[in-house]
């Protein structure tokens, strides 16, 4: 569908792939739990812990939404995590009156990576894949250039995000809720929404139509590196201290693509949403919540995530008729 | 006749800077940095000097060449840093310094590049899989599988004999004094890749589903063997960089990291031109070339080592935003 008749007609619906990924995913999470006899996992608290495990990547993952949505991809977010981090535990250096400024320096530079990955892909017309590996890879030298230098850590008001309570629910797990509603209103409830549709279904079609797709190509890729940082922000704040790894480890990159793909959301662009994405980022919290409990190796885990995120795409791929490379 | 002439006016307007223009600009990037390199350090102004750094770069050059191939059908490659480190992995834990093993290991080196790159491709061309979640996917794994076959820690070491492809040097040869192995096996590795490539309609038909897919399979051509073809050759050049990187340094889960990225931005530097349909073999080994040749320079000015990886990107984003503005396409 072109952008034009979208940007008349109400969000089109993910349908009940979001829920069927939910349902399996928390079903085999029982199951595995009260087979194992760790019936503890069960409880609030072990299912809090559980849905814990979801913020960081599933910050990430709405903002690779936007970016997959409008046909590009953001594989410089694993290492802006981790300058965010450091960013974030540098300036507020344990002090809780920098805090605000922290936050402010740890967005500021998710702004600027975005605006840089934007204006390459849709200015440059260098393939997104090539334009965010490099930015990235520029990040990651800087930051491994730099970290000896930028030590600090964060004080302890501020750890407050990743372990205080609001009536019982984690804060960490409304910040997520948040970001979620937020990039989930902006995509079905506004004009800004259909027209990313229609800039990611059809680009041409939609430049024709009178929109700007620079404009939202940018857009996507500074939501991207924004919720980047705010992940950045809250492992920060996880663990009391900007570690310089934090991000690469968390293997975020291709995680945050791997969730937005198998929520259902299309790798060339238009179609798709933030439901599936957060079904996707829970799909991929009970596989670690699984895998822990029946005690697998880690390495043999690895094998099996890498293996599942394939067999996973695979699922929605093999039947199509059109060629892939 | 007349309507040919015509699109041929449009489409390439008959001006002298064309001659110029066909020129690989990578071959000139590399004579310069290459003459900055003899400006500052006389050591590279001897043969040896420069069969050295041949002998360095060549584990980038055979990557970027064998990633080529894939590259031109417009996939990407990012699992052979993995494969590489499992190679190693798996020669210091076949032979175990026992040098009378050595053919074993470099018979299961092959072996397993040849499954990783079967798995790869079947599951690009048949599972319909994107290339970019499969390799990164494979990633995962194969660095999973190194790490489980080594319990995260690998011991031992390479036989000597294993290491002679990276690591030995013929002296005495005439002319040059010194003929380093790997850039033996560089030349005899690139003859089969270029002959692959340029010289077979194997190589041409790549360059054509690169281009149009859709087109390549209405003309007969086979896509999905096509396909899965390019990911084996690119596995195979990457255990060949592996054997010859286990030459240069030690074992480790490390030996392999990075190798990916390096591989795309030496040929993205040659003028490759991502999502498929143009790239030549000049172009791979002189981006490769011109890669080590930037870091063997930032070297010996003293660039900050750690500073490498983000001129890397750099130069990547630049290599990929100029072959946009030559071919006017978006790259």
């Amino acid at each position: 569908m072109s952008g034009i008749t979208l940007s008349t007609r109400r969000f089109r619906p993910q349908g009940l792939l979001p829920a069927a990924l939910i349902v399996g995913a928390a079903l085999t999470y029982a199951v595995v739990s009260l087979a194992t006899a760790q019936s503890a996992q069960l409880s609030w608290a072990g299912i809090a812990g559980l849905l814990q495990r979801m913020v960081a990547l599933g910050i990430t993952a709405c903002g690779q939404t936007l970016v997959l949505l409008v046909g590009s991809i953001d594989l410089s977010v694993a290492n802006l995590i981790s300058v965010s981090a450091v960013i974030a535990a540098h300036v507020m250096n344990g002090r809780p009156d920098a805090i605000a400024l922290g936050i402010a320096a740890a967005i500021a530079i998710g702004v600027i990576v975005g605006l840089a990955n934007g204006l390459i892909v849709s200015k440059l017309k260098v393939s997104p894949l090539i334009a965010t590996l490099g930015i990235g890879l520029v990040l990651q030298g800087v930051l491994s250039a730099a970290y000896d230098d930028l030590p600090g850590s964060v004080p302890a008001s501020f750890r407050v995000l990743a372990y205080g309570h609001v009536l019982g629910i984690p804060l960490a797990l409304l910040l997520l809720a948040a970001v979620v509603a937020l990039a989930g209103f902006v995509l079905s409830r506004t004009v800004i929404g259909f027209r990313l549709y229609g800039v990611g279904g059809d680009a041409r079609t939609a430049r024709l139509a009178g929109i700007r797709t620079d404009r939202f190509v940018i857009g996507a890729h500074i939501a991207a590196s924004v919720t980047a940082a705010v992940s950045g922000l809250y492992l920060a704040s996880w663990l009391g201290a900007g570690t310089p790894w934090v991000g690469r480890d968390g293997g975020y990159d291709l995680d945050s693509v791997a969730v937005v793909v198998i929520g259902g959301t299309l790798l060339s662009g238009g179609r798709g949403g933030v439901a599936g994405t957060i079904a996707g980022v829970f799909v991929f919290a009970t596989i670690d919540a699984v895998f822990n409990m029946l005690q697998i190796d880690p390495f043999l885990g690895q094998i099996l995530r890498g293996l599942i995120v394939i067999s996973s795409v695979a699922a929605y791929t093999f039947r199509g008729k059109a060629h892939v490379a | 006749m007349t309507a040919k002439i015509l699109t041929h006016a449009v489409s390439r307007p008959p001006t002298p800077r064309v001659a110029w223009r066909r020129i690989n600009p990578t071959i000139v990037i590399f004579l310069v940095l290459l003459a900055a390199i003899c400006w500052i350090s006389p050591l590279y102004r001897t043969a040896p000097g420069l069969m050295s750094l041949l002998q360095r770069a060549s584990p980038v050059i055979i990557l970027s060449a064998g990633q080529t191939f894939v590259l031109v059908t417009g996939g990407f490659d990012l699992s052979v840093g993995s494969l590489i480190t499992l190679v190693v992995v798996a020669c210091a834990l076949i032979t175990g310094g026992d040098g009378s093993l050595t053919w074993i290991a470099l018979l299961a080196a092959y072996g397993i590049g040849l499954t990783v790159g079967l798995i790869n491709g079947a599951i690009v061309a048949w599972g319909k899989v994107p290339s970019i979640i499969t390799t990164l996917g494979m990633l995962l794994s194969v660095k999973g599988v190194a790490m489980l076959w080594s319990g995260g820690a690998p011991e031992g070491y390479l036989p000597v004999n294993l290491r002679y492809f990276g690591r030995y040097v013929w002296r005495h040869v005439p002319l040059i004094q010194r003929l380093p192995v790997a850039v033996v096996v560089l030349v005899g590795s690139l003859a089969v890749l270029v002959w692959l490539f340029h010289f077979t309609n194997f190589g041409r038909l790549l360059l054509m589903i690169g281009d149009n897919p859709r087109a390549a399979e209405l003309s007969g051509v086979p896509v999905r063997r096509q396909r899965m073809l390019a990911f084996v050759i690119s596995a195979l050049a990457a255990v060949t960089a592996g054997i010859l990187l286990g030459g240069f340094s030690g074992v480790s889960v490390d030996v392999g990291t990075g190798y990916e990225l390096e591989a795309t931005s030496a040929a993205v530097i040659g003028g490759v031109v991502l999502l498929g349909g143009e790239g030549s073999m000049t172009g791979a080994i002189f981006g490769g070339l011109t890669l080590y040749a930037l870091f063997t320079l930032l070297n010996l000015i003293g660039f900050p080592e750690p500073l490498r990886v983000a001129v890397q990107g750099l130069i990547l984003v630049a290599a990929a935003a100029l072959t946009a503005r030559r071919s006017g396409t978006r790259q």
